[in-house]
């Protein structure tokens, strides 16, 4: 038993193993609340909503991996969506066929900036995309106020955000597995995988066996940029509007699951499975929250204190690693 | 300062002076360009809105001198401005009694960060972003709906102007640098903080007390952010749980330290930079009203601004030598 735990303790897969004995333990408190809880309709709806935290968290961890942070999330998931909408506005027919990718470009973009600011000017992310943040912010209500552009959702977006088209699974669900298998695929068989978590472990030694490591981390900001737009469009389609600040409640929700999912905050170790665990565990959990009835200020103390609570069991660092 | 070794101290606050020159050059062209000008009205005004930030932002240099950084002051800072707006009334007796617990629930805050990251064991940035929702969560606890009061005397006091025209909260800002900055720094604990901030391997090695120096970081960190807030509550003559005012603050307070010259990776900095860092922030907004901006494009300006003060460190990659010295 003891040699089990302590192996279990040195593998890679604690997070996972006790993100999926959190999550069992999550939807058994919240099933004495209600009976709703384990029936398959419920847990699709979670599954649904959870998608587009999913989406976002994809893009944290893959910056997170490399020992970077992006703040930027919250204006660049606003700017995904508010631009989607838009694009449908200006071009008409036209627009509303190009509206999803377009808007998912224009994060890119704002991704491919923060790219080249910490990767290129070597600005420590932290500081770099929170600037990035401010000028979108900037941009958007420049866009909002001086055009008034439409920000209506397009139909493909509503069907995609809310429709359950195969099979009865929704399709935001079936997006984020798509996004999760590509993702996977990337992390764990590529060499741009490999060279993500070399980054993230020692920048220094990456560069000297080889990788362009400034390229790396250009591209894994130009993909966190559209996750993150990809989730604003997802999230229009879903509210059938983009509205300013819509990104704001998804910044923290992201970076925690991602910790909570097992990836080290200061990067080069983290899996995928984790991150996937990590967002249901904080869906699963803010559900409860919600249901139990008790006043926002518990709702709050609550979230934070659990969260605390399980890093404390399964995320802590090592006695002085020097 | 003695003899030849002018150089470097100048170099060691380099990142101050730099600061101090475009709060300077800033706040100059804002005078210059004030319909008033030069007056105590506009002074004090500029003032209250530049040490609330200033005080945040000495909050958050302290950790991110020991390499860490408090994702909390936010929320420490809007937990004391609710709580400010409930005890900091009545009798003086009373009000000054309600000082000291709000004071006292910064601490507080700041002593269960360290504690969770000392012992705990968590990344300081995980922690505090975590035990900021909970600061938020008990924020709103205390008010629902923005509200309250505060001692309208001492509120006059310290938001007014001292005799002469010098605005009251810069001699509050005077003190606070006096009597918690300074003997910080020129103790060993303010050593062992930047010691820790280089290395913590090196550190730990030399037989720094670590424990202690992060407790007493991160507690004079929620302090400071609990100063901030009760500042906040003698200029607003309210208390208001706001997670949006929170979030600004603490996004601003990291902006400001690094305009300060502080690193973000710990081991060199001063909070007296970021002082200035905070007031050069507070300017560039109040430059925009001066300018006749269009309100429309100001949260576009400033953003511009922040990227570009925030990007100026990437000036010393020309001098780079070896392309190995950009990688750690």
């Amino acid at each position: 038993m003891t040699a089990l735990a302590l192996r279990l303790r040195d593998s890679r897969h604690l997070p996972v193993v006790a993100g999926a004995v959190c999550t069992l333990v999550l939807l058994l408190v919240g099933s004495l609340y209600s009976s709703n809880f384990l029936s398959p309709d419920y847990l699709l709806l979670q599954l649904q909503i959870a998608s587009f935290l999913g989406l976002i968290a994809t893009g944290a961890m893959l910056v997170i991996l490399l020992g970077g942070i992006d703040l930027s999330v919250p204006w660049v998931v606003t700017v995904g969506g508010m631009m989607s909408a838009a694009a449908a506005g200006w071009w008409g027919g036209a627009g509303a066929a190009i509206a999803i990718p377009f808007g998912i470009l224009c994060g890119a973009l704002f991704g491919l900036v923060n790219g080249i600011g910490v990767a290129y000017l070597r600005v420590p992310s932290m500081i770099f995309t929170l600037g990035i943040n401010a000028v979108a912010q900037g941009l958007m209500v420049v866009q909002t106020g001086g055009f008034a552009p439409q920000d209506r959702a397009t139909p493909a977006m509503h069907l995609i955000a809310t429709g359950r088209s195969f099979l009865g699974i929704p399709n935001a669900l079936l997006v984020w597995l798509a996004v999760g298998a590509a993702t996977l695929f990337l992390l764990h068989r590529t060499r741009f995988g490999r060279a993500v978590y070399a980054v993230g472990n020692r920048e220094r030694a990456a560069y000297l066996s080889g990788i362009a490591t400034r390229r790396v981390t250009l591209l894994c900001f130009v993909l966190a940029g559209a996750c993150s737009a990809a989730a604003g469009v997802l999230l229009t389609g879903y509210s059938t509007k983009a509205y300013q600040a819509m990104g704001d409640p998804y910044l923290l929700p992201a970076i925690a699951a991602v910790v909570l999912g097992g990836t080290h905050i200061l990067g080069g170790r983290g899996s995928y499975l984790g991150t996937v665990l990590g967002v249901v565990l904080i869906t699963l959990l803010q559900s409860i929250l919600s249901v139990m009835q008790i006043p926002e200020m518990g709702r709050q103390v609550a979230y934070g204190l659990v969260i605390i609570a399980m890093l404390l069991v399964y995320g802590r660092g090592r006695r002085h690693a020097a | 300062m003695t003899g030849g070794d002018w150089h470097y101290r100048l170099r060691e606050r380099r990142g101050t002076l730099g600061a101090l020159l475009l709060f300077a050059a800033l706040f100059a062209l804002y005078i210059g360009k004030h319909p008033v000008g030069w007056e105590s009205g506009v002074l004090v005004t500029a003032t209250n809105k530049g040490v609330l930030l200033a005080i945040v932002a000495m909050a958050q240099t302290l950790p991110v001198l020991t390499g860490g950084i408090d994702l909390s002051v936010g929320m420490v800072f809007v937990l004391a401005n609710c709580l400010a707006s409930h005890l900091v009334v009545g009798t003086p007796m009373q009000a000054a009694l309600g000082v000291v617990a709000v004071l006292a629930a910064g601490a507080a805050c700041g002593l269960l960060n360290g504690l969770v990251i000392v012992y705990g064991r968590l990344q300081p940035i995980i922690t505090t972003l975590a035990t900021g929702i909970i600061y938020f969560g008990l924020a709103l606890g205390l008010r629902p709906v923005p509200g309250g009061d505060v001692h309208a005397g001492l509120a006059d006091a310290v938001t007014g102007a001292l005799p002469g025209g010098v605005p009251a909260m810069l001699a509050v800002l005077l003190a606070v640098a006096l009597l918690v900055w300074a003997p910080y720094r020129g103790s060993v604990l303010g050593r062992s903080a930047l010691a820790i901030g280089s290395s913590a391997a090196a550190s730990y090695m030399s037989g720094v007390a670590m424990d202690r120096t992060l407790l007493v970081t991160y507690t004079l960190a929620g302090v400071l952010a609990a100063i901030g807030g009760l500042l906040l509550t003698f200029v607003t003559y309210s208390g208001e749980a706001s997670s949006a005012i929170g979030g600004v603050y603490t996004l601003n307070s990291i902006a400001a330290v690094v305009i300060g010259g502080t690193s973000l990776a710990g081991g060199s900095g001063s909070a007296i930079g970021a002082i200035f860092g905070a007031f050069a922030l507070r300017t560039i907004g109040d430059l925009l009203f001066v300018f006749d901006l269009e309100p429309l494009w100001q949260p576009l300006f400033q953003g511009v601004i922040l990227l570009v003060a925030v990007s100026f460190g990437s000036i010393g990659l020309l001098r780079v030598g070896n392309r190995l010295a950009l990688f750690r």
